[in-house]
């Protein structure tokens, strides 16, 4: 099975998909002749030409605009935010337009659309370019959001994503782009709403996703080493939720940690736990715990961001505490 | 200025009678259509925002008869006389505003909201120039499939100081889409007027920010609306995109909720305009060009009361939409 980046598995997939229909179409600030601003993009430019590969002038809201206009026309756009930092000035078109447009127009107008781009923090980029937008974006119906946390989960969902009717939010990890991983020959499309289980367990579940995915399975490392067998769920789509995949591993180990990129308030784990109390809440040994990012804007010190966010040690403690270990 | 302004200000009888004919009935569908509205409205029939026309009706007459039946057209939450032009039948619109499933968004869209794909009428739009980067989206998908439609993309004066509309002029300029940009200039965002909130109240100069071709049109008179657009439209399907200011005036409150005057214009003001009456000089101008006398104006008029009644009868006897509806049509398959 060959080896890819995260990067070059979604580059895949916007060729694949372009080859395959030529109303799919990439639009957004440096896609072309920059090859992308994480080059995502490379050499689409070149095999697609410019009608099909669209550098945009710095503006979201309108080129986000552009690609719920030209769905309702016919295409099928893919959006490129450099970051989704950025996309909060668009949200007006995600919300207000792509989402609503086919409930509000009685059924008449779909919305094949996807808005991607890197989504969370990086390193030491500060306040405002270091976000966690999932749990707006989940809060919105006429929505699907996903965020894969491996190359081959990169790739088959961005195809699903561009393959749907709906508007398909895809949040990648500026920290995910470098890593490797296999990713299947061929026809690779992973259907939407459906979370993997990472690895086994049947002492506690640790409920993750995108960059915390594997956050999760070092802190199942190191739980391992202390005798705790921790079951890794990668939910891959926050909207829509695969409920049953949740329900039924906190059946089995009756303890359940959920970490999270983002804020705690109202956060996506806030919704997974909502979800436990009500349908699994007599399989519950222990309160479900959360780890996310402390309730602060990002830092830029660096020994300070580490705090910040939710690491394996983190995850770890709190496994602990739910099994009442400390 | 550029040149097609100087053009625009001449309004010619270029149109045919019969065009002449269909303008006058297409006005004064809107206007009774309206009216009935508005009661309905203060009946508890209509409700939520009902943004009325009245005054208006010039615009989305002059400007549609330019368009083919293949073109396209979006617009903002004042949008019922656009509608009515461009051909849903008065029953569906009627309908969609009392929330009927007979309505032509199935109940679920209401007066801002209306829909027709079938008609490329593709909505009223409730966020104030959010629908602005969605008509150059309209005119991306024409000119990416080699077609030769255009977009017309209604919007107020309120909606210049919004960023959608600067972002969405500049990328329509840039890549030549096929977009006119019809700013219905009635001079009033709700209760503000555009002097004391815009900076440079020439609408049709922003166009220069753009290197973009505009023109001032008399929102008045149907015909110098007309002429206007169909220059326009001739420059877009060219991937020439045009910004075009029609000063008009809205006779009526901002919506069913607001005062006709008070404390943003007075009731001189208001009845000094209504002396421009759009439908009034037509009418006038049939009459005195000897294409209508007054006894068949006065039949299509009774013709279209007639009309307007059906399609509040329409609406008033025409059914909720089923309880499971609540849930449809959130996700597509």
């Amino acid at each position: 099975m060959p080896t890819l980046t995260y990067r070059d598995a979604l580059n895949q997939a916007l060729r694949e998909e372009m080859q395959r229909d030529p109303n799919v179409f990439l639009m957004g600030e440096e896609v072309g002749l920059y090859q992308g601003a994480y080059k995502v993009s490379r050499g689409l430019l070149e095999e697609f030409g410019p009608q099909r590969v669209v550098d945009t002038p710095i503006a979201e809201l309108g080129f986000a605009g552009i690609g719920v206009g030209a769905a309702m026309a016919g295409l099928r756009p893919v959006i490129e935010f450099m970051t989704w930092n950025f996309a909060v000035l668009a949200l007006d078109q995600i919300v207000n337009s792509a989402a609503k447009m086919l409930y509000m127009s009685g059924g008449q107008f779909p919305m094949p659309l996807v808005f991607r781009g890197p989504n969370g923090a990086a390193l030491q980029l500060g306040a405002q370019h270091s976000q966690a937008w999932e749990s707006w974006l989940a809060h919105i119906p006429g929505l699907k959001v996903v965020a894969p946390a491996t190359p081959a989960d990169a790739k088959g969902l961005l195809k699903a994503a561009i393959r749907d009717n709906n508007p398909v939010i895809v949040l990648e990890g500026e920290m995910l782009y470098n890593t490797k991983g296999d990713v299947p020959d061929g026809e690779l499309v992973i259907p939407i709403g459906q979370a993997d289980v990472k690895c086994p367990g049947t002492d506690v579940t640790v409920i993750c996703h995108s960059k915390t995915v594997s956050v999760a399975l070092k802190a199942a490392d190191l739980l391992h080493e202390s005798g705790i067998s921790a079951e890794v769920i990668d939910l891959r789509s926050l909207r829509p939720l695969d409920e049953a995949a949740i329900v039924t591993s906190v059946t089995k180990t009756n303890r359940c940690v959920v970490v999270e990129e983002g804020w705690r308030h109202c956060g996506v784990g806030a919704q997974v736990v909502d979800l436990i109390q009500r349908d699994a809440f007599d399989q519950l040994d222990a309160p479900v715990l959360r780890v996310t990012q402390a309730d602060a804007p990002m830092p830029y010190n660096k020994v300070l961001e580490r705090a910040a966010k939710s690491t394996p040690e983190k995850v770890v403690a709190a496994a602990r505490r739910v099994l009442y270990l400390d | 200025m550029s040149p097609a302004t100087a053009a625009a200000a001449a309004p010619g009888k270029k149109v045919s009678a019969d065009l002449q004919r269909r303008m006058l009935r297409q006005m004064l569908l809107i206007r009774r259509f309206e009216e009935r509205a508005a009661e309905a409205y203060a009946l508890g029939k209509i409700g939520g925002f009902c943004h009325l026309y009245i005054g208006q009706e010039a615009v989305a007459v002059g400007s549609i008869a330019a368009l083919r039946d293949d073109d396209y057209l979006i617009c903002s939450y004042r949008e019922h006389g656009q509608a009515l032009v461009r051909g849903i039948p008065p029953t569906a619109v009627m309908a969609e505003l009392f929330g009927k499933a007979t309505g032509c968004s199935h109940g679920k869209g209401g007066s801002m909201h209306l829909f027709d794909a079938q008609r490329h009428f593709m909505g009223g739009h409730g966020i104030v120039g959010g629908h602005i980067p969605l008509a150059a989206g309209i005119g991306f998908a024409v000119k990416y499939k080699g077609g030769d439609q255009v977009c017309l993309c209604y919007f107020g004066e309120a909606a210049v100081n919004i960023g959608a509309f600067h972002e969405a002029l500049n990328m329509a300029a840039v890549w030549k889409l096929p977009v006119v940009f019809i700013c219905e200039n009635n001079r009033y965002g709700m209760g503000t007027a555009f002097e004391r909130v815009a900076a440079l109240t020439d609408v049709a100069a922003h166009a220069k920010s753009y290197d973009m071709a505009s023109a001032e049109v008399d929102g008045m008179d149907v015909f110098a609306v007309h002429d206007a657009t169909t220059r326009a439209v001739a420059q877009a399907r060219q991937g020439k995109p045009t910004l075009l200011e029609v000063r008009t005036y809205r006779f009526m409150g901002h919506s069913m909720s607001d005062p006709l005057h008070g404390v943003y214009r007075t009731k001189e003001e208001v009845e000094e305009q209504k002396k421009r009456d759009p439908i009034a000089a037509l009418t006038h101008q049939l009459r005195d060009d000897g294409i209508m006398d007054q006894a068949a104006i006065e039949a299509l008029d009774a013709e279209i009361r007639g009309e307007v009644d059906a399609a509040v009868k329409f609406a008033d006897e025409s059914p909720d939409p089923e309880p499971d509806a609540l849930l449809h049509d959130v996700l597509a398959d």
